[in-house]
């Protein structure tokens, strides 16, 4: 009886906490039927939400991708100096509240800060528009590639790489021929990681956004936005649109990761 | 290819892989490597590859000095003792890999992949995945991958040593006779006495990162420049404080000039084969001596017995 009490509590558990409030979500949503959801996702407002969250995604992921699979195979690979160092930073963004992540862009791109006083003077304003917007979430979603990247290159080795060398292939050939598709699942789970990431993000990108509507609300902004607006169909209905796109997600990242553990057993 | 290392120093923090190392490979020769684990072997299989840069010295390949000239351009083919398949590829792709880098012409990677996947018969494996073949085939199309590009020189770095005893044996005649086919100068790290003895023409024997000896197997074995040599080559047992083989100790029921006496304490028959051990008359370490069969029942011996141990060359000696 005690496994079956365990197994309960636990799916009682995941159910209160994690299925009700999005089931909740859906329900609101639908409560008036599917017309004043449609009016609602098309309006100009959150049309705009949505093309610029996807903007920033478009530009972070590509940038964290390719950062994190350079780091991790200089770490997994011993090339990285101060690699304690390199380890600890690149899970700053893990440990590091967004809003202060925000913050710090805030700081640094200001009319007074380091890189604002200089970028001002030349008449590239960051801050409030959607390039500091980038800049933050680019820094809360760095970790994710390399996380996964690095335990299946150390566990790969290095042998296949210098098999490829003896035979005539360059760093680069030997990258892109051998190592990159050892590790395709793992970038793979990392992408989709930090493509969820850069979608939700909310904090960081708060700070140093200017928060017009219409204008500069990525999609959780928006929500929250029509949330205090007193508007909750459309707060309800881009709240279910970012909640499908994480269902999405999540459906791809198990079938992937299936399929990685497919091949994990060949 | 000739291969010449000269005064090749390694070190791995404190650890000395090699030190001062001098060694001559000759072309066309099937030369192994042969220590206990840790001795610096693989170290310098990888510094002649590339893989691994000396602390000091050179590597000559035909003469040409090659220290400095990364792995790639070394025109050399290398199998590792865990395969360093690439698992992502068939077998086909893997043994294409070399050529397709090369920009070898389709029509000839083609022609060329089939020549080797028979020659390692591997024929009816092209489209299968290094993950769904047996350790002995994967060794197999490590070689045939390596070969591909007709390398001048073929480094096999302990190429048997996870394969279980049976398919080792296999591999090593078939290694062989391939040799004896394609005559590329070849250089194979071993652990294994046995394996080196019976299929190189010349040994090198490497301990505590120098070389002890080298030369030809029979020479190692009859001749060793000492007492390592001698005891990682081949059975030994002390007789008269002196290290000898115990096929060589002769023994006797009757006193002879220069012999020791001593009490016959176990007779093992192994077959055909038959090892006694005997306490010498003085005490000390007990002697095994390797008798055959026949030679135990004409001298009648049993447990307890007394006989006379000497060995005539080291008395002629």
């Amino acid at each position: 009886m005690g496994k079956y009490a365990l197994r309960y509590a636990v799916l009682g558990y995941l159910a209160l906490l994690l299925v009700a409030p999005v089931a909740m979500v859906g329900y609101r949503t639908f409560q008036h039927g599917v017309s004043p959801v449609w009016d609602a996702l098309s309006s100009h407002d959150a049309v705009q939400a949505l093309k610029l969250s996807l903007l920033i995604t478009v530009i972070a992921v590509p940038i964290n991708v390719v950062f994190g699979i350079s780091t991790g195979w200089l770490l997994a690979r011993r090339r990285m100096p101060l690699p304690w160092l390199v380890n600890a930073l690149i899970n700053l963004p893990f440990a590091m509240s967004p809003v202060v992540v925000g913050l710090a862009v805030f700081v640094l791109y200001s009319r007074t800060g380091w890189i604002g006083t200089y970028l001002f003077s030349h008449g590239i304003p960051v801050l409030f528009t959607w390039k500091a917007m980038t800049i933050a979430t680019i820094f809360v979603s760095l970790p994710f590639v390399v996380r996964e990247v690095v335990p299946v290159l150390e566990e790969l080795g290095s042998e296949q790489e210098q098999a490829a060398a003896v035979l005539g292939a360059s760093t680069l050939q030997s990258f892109f021929r051998v190592t990159l598709p050892a590790i395709r699942w793992a970038v793979v789970y990392g992408t989709i990681l930090t493509v969820a990431r850069s979608l939700g993000e909310y904090g960081a990108v708060n700070i140093v956004s200017s928060n017009i509507v219409g204008q500069s609300l990525t999609l959780p902004l928006y929500v929250n936005n029509r949330i205090n607006q007193l508007d909750p169909t459309a707060a309800y209905s881009a709240g279910l649109l970012l909640a499908v796109i994480s269902l999405l997600i999540l459906v791809g990242m198990t079938a992937f990761s299936s399929r990685r553990h497919v091949e994990a057993d060949k | 290819m000739s291969i010449q290392v000269r005064d090749v120093s390694k070190s791995f923090g404190d650890f000395h892989a090699l030190v001062d190392v001098t060694a001559d490979i000759e072309p066309g020769h099937l030369t192994a490597v042969l220590g206990p684990s840790g001795g610096g072997k693989s170290t310098l299989l990888r510094i002649i590859a590339g893989l691994e840069t000396a602390d000091s010295g050179h590597v000559l390949i035909d003469g040409k000095d090659v220290t400095n000239v990364p792995a790639r351009q070394r025109g050399i083919g290398f199998v590792f003792q865990h395969y360093a398949a690439f698992t992502h590829m068939t077998v086909w792709e893997n043994v294409a890999f070399g050529l397709k880098i090369a920009k070898t012409s389709k029509p000839r990677i083609k022609e060329r992949v089939a020549e080797l996947l028979a020659l390692v018969h591997l024929d009816g494996f092209a489209s299968r995945y290094p993950a769904e073949l047996s350790g002995g085939q994967r060794q197999r199309m490590a070689l045939a991958r390596a070969l591909a590009v007709e390398p001048g020189l073929l480094l096999l770095d302990e190429p048997f040593g996870a394969l279980d005893v049976k398919v080792r044996q296999e591999l090593r005649e078939w290694l062989r006779r391939l040799h004896d086919e394609v005559h590329t100068t070849t250089i194979f790290v071993t652990h294994d006495q046995e394996e080196a003895m019976e299929i190189a023409d010349r040994i090198i024997v490497v301990n505590h990162g120098r070389i002890e000896q080298s030369g030809p197997p029979e020479d190692l074995y009859d001749r060793p420049a000492n007492d390592f040599v001698m005891s990682f080559l081949g059975p030994v047992t002390t007789l008269g404080g002196q290290l000898v083989r115990p096929h060589d100790i002769h023994v006797s029921t009757r006193p002879t000039t220069g012999a020791h006496r001593a009490t016959l304490e176990r007779v093992v028959s192994l077959g055909f084969e038959t090892r006694i051990v005997a306490t010498p008359a003085g005490g000390g370490e007990p002697v095994t001596v390797q008798l055959t069969r026949n030679q135990v029942h004409e001298l009648a011996l049993e447990v307890g017995d007394t006989v006379y141990l000497n060995v005539p060359h080291v008395a002629a000696a």
